[in-house]
């Protein structure tokens, strides 16, 4: 494709292509749970909060707070989560970074970090109390291993979510 | 980098008001996610329509790719096994005599079992599993440690049936779909399994940690009884589970704490049976009248 869209067929597949990246890119991370391998234990990071949280720290402005929700709802019935607990945990994330967003005049890549450290510690600990409501009473201590592993595997899925975004907005 | 200044909508009325909007629907999103969230949590089986649409449509995906990972899990096992072919060879020798041994006892054991439950008019419990199936999947970042099977309702696979399998007990099916059901496996922390001592027979139940291995709480006070390479099977105690059920073996005992691991391992099963309840009437909920009666026995 020449760098200038040349037809309106183009102009509608860019569109499509840059609306609908971030959205099916998020989605197949929810589907990577559908993974064919058995885990007897909470180690692998939830890699579809990573996606969602990396499109929303490089792209403040592309979603509006309301979009985690199908985004959620999805990886509820695909991860087999009790209906709602993505959904709530992700749109309150969305929320919550809106917040500091209007507090904190300036980002960098630490801060970017930071940030993300402390929203995969939230949704952790929301992940671990929902459990525990039913009936899943674990020491947070079990889950502290897959959280280190969360907190050094998010720069990595920000890299791949920034070659996605390249990709995306690239003619 | 300033963050874009977007979220402001400046003074155009009509961007203040679909910004405005987009957080109404976002909080509003959050409580109803919320409400829901309760319900599943009050009610486990109630989004089962729901939620086992979703595990027919996706669990075919783990099966069909299940093979393929087991090739590539098995292999670095097989490497392994062929460079230490000389003294796994030997050592697999002195264990097969040792286990005829063993095997010749057993026979003599099970000769004797049956001569007493004829004698004692025992009515003999229903081996028949319900379904013969694979594990196909299972929860990667959740605390829950739930497996994906590929059979479901059409195959007569209910909530509440055990599943075990040849190693030993897998868990219990807590939601099935019409192909496709979950299993709560004995290593979650919601899963209690009565057990006994294989060696003496002391209950004592068998909790999961969360972390691949289970917490074993007897019923007696003042010593453990528990010794380490001690095998634990399921008692029959509750009517789910049916007996002699081989479940976990003692790894480590550290005064009254004692952890074992499940003698099945489910990241290498292959194949798990669903049983049928054990006592079907154990599975039933109480009455009101029962209910009632019990209040009122409790007064």
């Amino acid at each position: 494709m020449s760098r200038i869209a040349g037809s309106s067929r183009d102009v509608a597949l860019l569109g499509f292509r840059r609306q609908w990246v971030p959205i099916l890119s998020t989605l197949a991370a929810s589907l990577l749970a559908l993974y064919p391998f058995v885990a007897t234990w909470a180690i692998v990071p939830d890699l579809a909060f990573l996606v969602l949280l990396a499109w929303r720290l490089l792209r403040p402005e592309m979603w509006q707070a309301h979009m985690a929700l199908p985004l959620g709802l999805f990886n509820d019935l695909v991860a087999g989560l009790p209906v709602g607990q993505s959904m709530a945990l992700w749109t309150l994330t969305f929320l919550i970074l809106d917040i500091v967003d209007s507090r904190v005049g300036w980002r960098d890549y630490w801060l970017d970090w930071l940030f993300a450290a402390a929203a995969i510690l939230f949704y952790t600990a929301g992940g671990w109390y929902v459990a525990r409501q039913m009936g899943t009473v674990t020491p947070f201590a079990v889950l502290l291993p897959q959280l280190g592993l969360s907190i050094f595997a998010y720069p990595l899925v920000a890299r791949l979510v920034v070659a996605l975004d390249r990709w995306r907005l690239s003619r | 980098m300033p963050p874009p200044s977007t979220r402001r909508a400046g003074f155009s009325r009509r961007a203040q008001m679909g910004l405005f909007l987009s957080y109404v629907i976002a909080v509003g999103g959050t409580l109803f996610a919320g409400l829901l969230l309760v319900i599943a949590i009050v009610d486990p089986t109630g989004f089962n329509a729901l939620k086992g649409v979703a595990l027919d449509v996706t669990s075919p995906v783990s099966s069909a790719g299940r093979s393929v990972v087991r090739f590539f899990e098995g292999m670095s096992g097989s490497v392994g096994n062929y460079v230490q072919a000389g003294s796994q060879n030997a050592e697999l020798k002195k264990r097969l005599q040792d286990a005829r041994r063993g095997l010749i006892k057993a026979q003599a054991t099970e000769l004797e079992n049956k001569r007493l439950k004829a004698l004692l008019k025992l009515t003999g419990e229903t081996d028949d599993p319900v379904a013969v199936t694979r594990i196909v999947g299972s929860s990667f970042a959740s605390v829950r440690r739930l497996a994906t099977l590929s059979a479901g309702a059409s195959s007569g696979v209910r909530p509440g049936q055990p599943v075990r399998s040849a190693d030993g007990l897998v868990g219990r099916v807590i939601e099935s779909g019409r192909w496709a059901s979950r299993v709560l496996l004995v290593a979650d922390s919601a899963s209690n399994v009565p057990v006994r001592l294989v060696r003496d027979g002391t209950p004592a139940i068998a909790t999961g940690h969360g972390d691949g291995t289970i917490d074993l709480k007897t019923l007696e006070v003042g010593r453990n009884p528990f010794r380490r390479g001690d095998v634990l099977v399921t008692s029959g105690v509750g009517g789910v589970y049916p007996p002699d059920i081989p479940v976990a073996v003692v790894v480590t005992v550290e005064g009254d704490r004692t952890v074992a691991k499940p003698l099945a391992d489910p990241s290498s099963v292959e194949y798990a049976m669903v049983l049928p309840v054990y006592q079907p009437l154990a599975d039933v909920p109480l009455t009101e009248t029962t209910e009632s009666a019990l209040r009122g026995a409790g007064q």
